[in-house]
């Protein structure tokens, strides 16, 4: 692993992100009805993705972290002219048209929270006083609450969540916990007012998808059916009846998980979720192993962030949390949320790769 | 604050981190237990639950209906046949607007408002998911339009179907009977496995007699079907098979002329095979079209059909019940002799009776009388008198009983649903359900077929056909044979119908006496029929009858002129010929009709001489 080192990798983790998206190409196969041309598609996306991650890894600690400010505040920037002059897709208006390329600043600010959160905290003592989590608090707020208003409520409540995480990494007291908690539980009802009907549809959906079997329901009962009649064995790769005979909608992004469980089994499943969980454990190990403050929590927020990403999309396709439109992260197709997860793992590699040269 | 370095790094703050990185890990297992745990539930507890919702969500089954069998008459011509129609069928479930869909339809193909109606009716009673008939037989031209612009209507489809259809129409309407579409009440009684795919069911006659035969067996077809319902492929299938085709006795010419001379009148004529009991001719009139049924018909014209005075819906010859009349007067005569009334005794007619204690006169249809009359006389000259006395000293048991034997009061046992059975009074019977005595005067009425004695054409034509067989017992039936549609096989007649054809109780001498006094009836010049016996070119045996629809007042005369035409008499008539090797037996009513010799007796003249010159042909 010498070259591994010298490009400051992690072998262990690198290898397990190779299986990972080399599972993810098996399973968009077959989610996309045996297409080479989305297979191609989704290659060129997950080689791009990794050069990415290469070039993440090479970023030193210090200069990270030196520019997380500036980072953020061109997330939230590009964020304000998403809204006034943003390009509408699905009802939405999350993309930013440069011309060349279409971009997502969203997925920039998965990075940038952490980052700027992080950073935010490493200035002060740690654990943080009640000024700084407040301050910290809306840092996170900003950008949540631009992303929300796109409106997109799953992406909004995922870059809270990062910033959140990296709050909670850096120590804070419990008592300041149960406060923000006790407040959430406080504005819940407010909230569930400002929610649209669809949200809330599909929250109460979550507690009894054969009240609407043809409707609102349908999503969640046919991934449960899907994920159900595979049984221990699974169908077969290619043979899912539900995914090929498209009964799962989604199924090569949101819910390619009830693809992956439809044709694999509870023994695809148990394999997938030790994967996924030697992925975010390798982080939470190397966070533990890392010398300095600011990389050591925004390893561990990227990696709880990642977490959080596999809970709500496994959640929601299982049928215990309501659907919100969060990808299973690695596998399923598309491009943006893909460079980001890789970009992070490339922080996280650089981050850790150099715990010892900071002074 | 400068000993905590650059990056804010130091050792309280990273064990702080470290336990913090420890407990999120925790956490973190935790949540992917949950999750586990769900999987683990859905995929092993709950597996066989969702194994078989993935089954019915991509397998279909697609019941394939069976072909109904083919009827045939005894000839091989088509009574129902299966022809193509094209109709248009709607799956509710598809339709989001059914107003507008119903319009933009009706601009293609013209869509009437009692198809609408009909077509309403039938999807508010059945689920959205099953296809339902919005509009049967289009023409070419109105099925190519449609096809044209079937893409503007999803959920509605132009369907090829078989559809069943009746030629002959309202030759056969009432034997055959007809299939209509399985109704409520039908599915309450049908067993919806032999009836998948299959709409419709018959509902008279033939058609529901033979129902199990003429079905055959619904075939299926499994298929695989996407999200969308499209099918994919087909997994499985079975063929239906179709049903047996039915050689009827009818003979559709001679029904034809029956029809024909029956005319206008409203009256039943029913011919058989004395020696096998084959039905060869039930023809009532008036009649109706039975195509109009199959399809549903609508409530205006049934009710107009239904509640028309003549009645065309009734099947007479199986279903009317006429007082017999003269008619029965051999069966009397042949029990006179058996019980050892002497034949030869005579009675003398001066045109009424009178029993000893009563002042009441019991008129002869012949005022004048006929003088001393004999046996065979008072048949061949149909004298009441002559049965006046007889029935006094038969008395009803023994007439009942002689009645009975001759299949009169009970079921003949045809191959056709409900039957009646007719009336043949009893004293018992008028204990138990008039409550009132039996009155001797009763005795006198029941010997010339009047009072309570009431009898179907069916049962006339079989007492005819007993006579002929000179008491061998025979069960009229329509069903000649049953075969397999694909390899045209004939099935087993025994197992169809259970034949009992057995010997009456019968005294020969007095038969024999009876036939020649009924073949005196056609061709002696006193004869009541003579004028329709005469220059045959076989020997005929036969007896009128004419039945009182009112009962004419002591002292009144009737006078059919003044009568109004439906207080007339039926005119009755049963005969069988040649007389010493009948081929046919014949019973013919008119209702209203007056005379048995002046309108029935040439009817059946018609009917026998087609069936004589037929069968010169064939031979």
């Amino acid at each position: 692993m010498f070259l591994g080192r010298s490009l400051n990798l992690d072998g262990s983790l690198l290898i397990a992100l190779l299986a990972l998206s080399g599972l993810g190409l098996v399973v968009i196969f077959s989610a996309s009805g045996e297409s080479w041309d989305v297979m191609a598609r989704q290659g060129i996306r997950l080689a791009i993705a990794w050069a990415v991650l290469l070039a993440a890894a090479q970023i030193a600690p210090g200069t990270l972290r030196r520019f997380s400010p500036h980072l953020f505040a061109i997330g939230v920037a590009m964020l304000v002219a998403v809204l006034m002059f943003g390009t509408v897709a699905k009802g939405a208006q999350r993309w930013l048209d440069l011309g060349v390329i279409r971009f997502q600043p969203s997925e920039l600010m998965k990075l940038a929270v952490p980052m700027m959160i992080a950073w935010l905290l490493t200035r002060n003592r740690l654990p943080p006083s009640f000024t700084v989590i407040l301050l910290a608090l809306s840092l996170t707020l900003i950008p949540s609450g631009l992303v929300v208003v796109q409106p997109d409520l799953g992406t909004g409540i995922m870059l809270a969540v990062s910033g959140l995480f990296v709050v909670f990494l850096a120590g804070i007291r419990w008592r300041h916990i149960f406060m923000m908690l006790a407040v959430v539980a406080a504005v819940a009802p407010y909230l569930w007012s400002q929610l649209n009907e669809y949200q809330r549809q599909r929250i109460l959906t979550l507690f009894d998808p054969w009240a609407d079997p043809m409707g609102t329901g349908y999503q969640t009962i046919q991934a449960q059916i899907a994920i159900g009649s595979a049984g221990v064995w699974g169908k077969g790769w290619l043979q899912g009846s539900q995914s090929h005979l498209e009964f799962i909608p989604e199924r090569s992004t949101d819910f390619i998980f009830a693809v992956f469980a439809e044709e694999f089994g509870l023994i695809g499943v148990i394999m997938l979720l030790v994967l996924y969980l030697f992925i975010v454990g390798r982080c939470l190990v190397m966070a533990y192993h890392t010398r300095e403050t600011y990389s050591r929590l925004m390893i561990g927020g990227l990696a709880l962030t990642f977490f959080f990403y596999l809970f709500v999309n496994l959640g929601m396709v299982s049928g215990i949390l309501p659907i919100v439109g969060v990808p299973l992260p690695l596998i399923s197709y598309g491009g943006t949320s893909m460079l980001t997860l890789m970009a992070a793992f490339g922080l996280v590699m650089g981050l850790h790769a150099r715990r010892r040269l900071m002074t | 604050m400068a000993s905590l370095g650059a990056y804010g790094s130091s050792d309280g703050d990273g064990h702080a981190v470290r336990q913090r990185i420890k407990i999120a890990g925790f956490i973190a297992l935790g949540l992917a237990l949950i999750i586990f745990f769900r999987l683990y539930t859905l995929q092993v507890k709950e597996y066989s639950r969702y194994q078989t919702l993935s089954l019915g969500n991509h397998i279909r089954l697609q019941a394939l209906a069976p072909v109904r069998g083919l009827i045939l008459d005894r000839h091989g011509t088509v009574l129902a046949q299966n022809t193509a129609v094209y109709t248009l069928q709607v799956i509710p479930e598809k339709i989001s607007n059914m107003g507008a869909m119903l319009e933009e339809v009706g601009q293609v193909v013209a869509l009437s408002d009692n198809e609408i109606k009909a077509f309403k009716r039938r999807v508010s009673r059945r689920p959205g998911f099953e296809k339902q008939l919005l509009k049967s037989r289009l023409t070419d031209e109105q099925a190519a339009k449609f096809a044209v612009n079937e893409y503007r209507f999803p959920g509605v489809t132009l369907e090829a179907t078989l559809h069943r259809d009746y030629p002959r129409g309202e030759l056969t309407a009432h034997f055959l009977g007809y299939v209509g579409r399985i109704s409520e009440r039908d599915q309450t009684r049908l067993d919806p496995a032999a009836y998948q795919g299959v709409t419709h069911t018959g509902k008279l006659g033939i058609e529901r007699q033979y129902e199990q035969a003429l079905l055959g067996k619904p075939g299926f077809e499994e298929v695989e079907i996407d999200a969308h319902g499209r099918t994919l492929r087909t997994i499985n299938r079975e063929r239906a098979i179709p049903g047996d085709n039915l050689s009827l006795t009818i003979d559709i010419e001679l029904q034809q002329v029956a029809r024909e001379a029956l005319g206008s009148r409203r009256g039943a004529v029913v011919a058989m095979d004395p020696s096998t009991g084959e039905v060869l001719v039930m023809a009532s009139s008036p009649s109706f079209d039975p195509n109009l049924f199959v399809d549903g018909i609508d409530q205006n014209t049934y009710s107009a059909l239904r509640d028309l005075k003549d009645k065309p819906l009734l099947n007479r010859a199986l279903y009317g019940r006429y007082a017999p009349g003269s008619t029965i007067k051999p069966l009397f005569g042949e029990a006179a002799v058996e019980v050892g009334i002497n034949p030869n005794e005579r009675v003398f007619c001066p045109g009424w009776y009178m029993l000893p204690d009563s002042t009441r006169q019991y008129r002869c249809w012949k005022k004048t009388g006929h003088g001393a009359v004999d046996l065979h006389a008072a048949i061949e000259q149909s004298c009441d008198v002559y049965f006046y006395e007889l029935g006094k000293r038969l008395g009803i048991t023994q007439m009942a009983d002689v009645l009975t034997q001759f299949g009169l009061g009970r079921q003949s046992g045809v191959d056709l649903p409900d039957e009646p059975s007719g009336l043949v009074p009893t004293a018992e019977w008028k204990r138990s359900s008039r409550k009132e005595p039996w009155y001797p005067g009763e005795d006198l009425i029941t010997a010339i077929g009047q009072g309570y004695l009431m009898t179907t054409p069916l049962q006339l034509a079989r007492v005819a056909a007993l006579l002929a067989n000179r008491g061998q017992a025979i069960q009229p039936r329509l069903l000649l044979q049953r075969e397999d549609a694909l390899s045209g096989e004939a099935r087993d007649q025994a197992s169809m119908t259970e034949i009992t054809n057995t010997a009456l109780r019968v005294d020969p001498e007095g038969m024999e006496r009876v036939i020649k006094a009924m073949t005196a009836v056609m061709s002696s010049p006193r004869g009541t029929a003579r004028l329709s016996g005469q220059r045959s070119a076989y020997s005929i045996a036969g007896k009128t009858g004419t039945a009182q629809v009112v009962a004419i007042a002591q002292g009144e005369e009737y006078d059919e002129s003044a009568l109004r035409e439906e207080f007339r008499d039926h005119a009755l008539f049963i005969a069988f010929a040649p007389v010493d090797d009948p081929k046919i037996a014949i019973a013919v009513v008119v209702e209203n009709g007056g005379s048995g010799a002046g309108v029935a007796a040439p009817i059946a003249r018609q009917v026998m001489d087609r069936y004589f010159i037929k069968a010169l042909k064939r031979a």
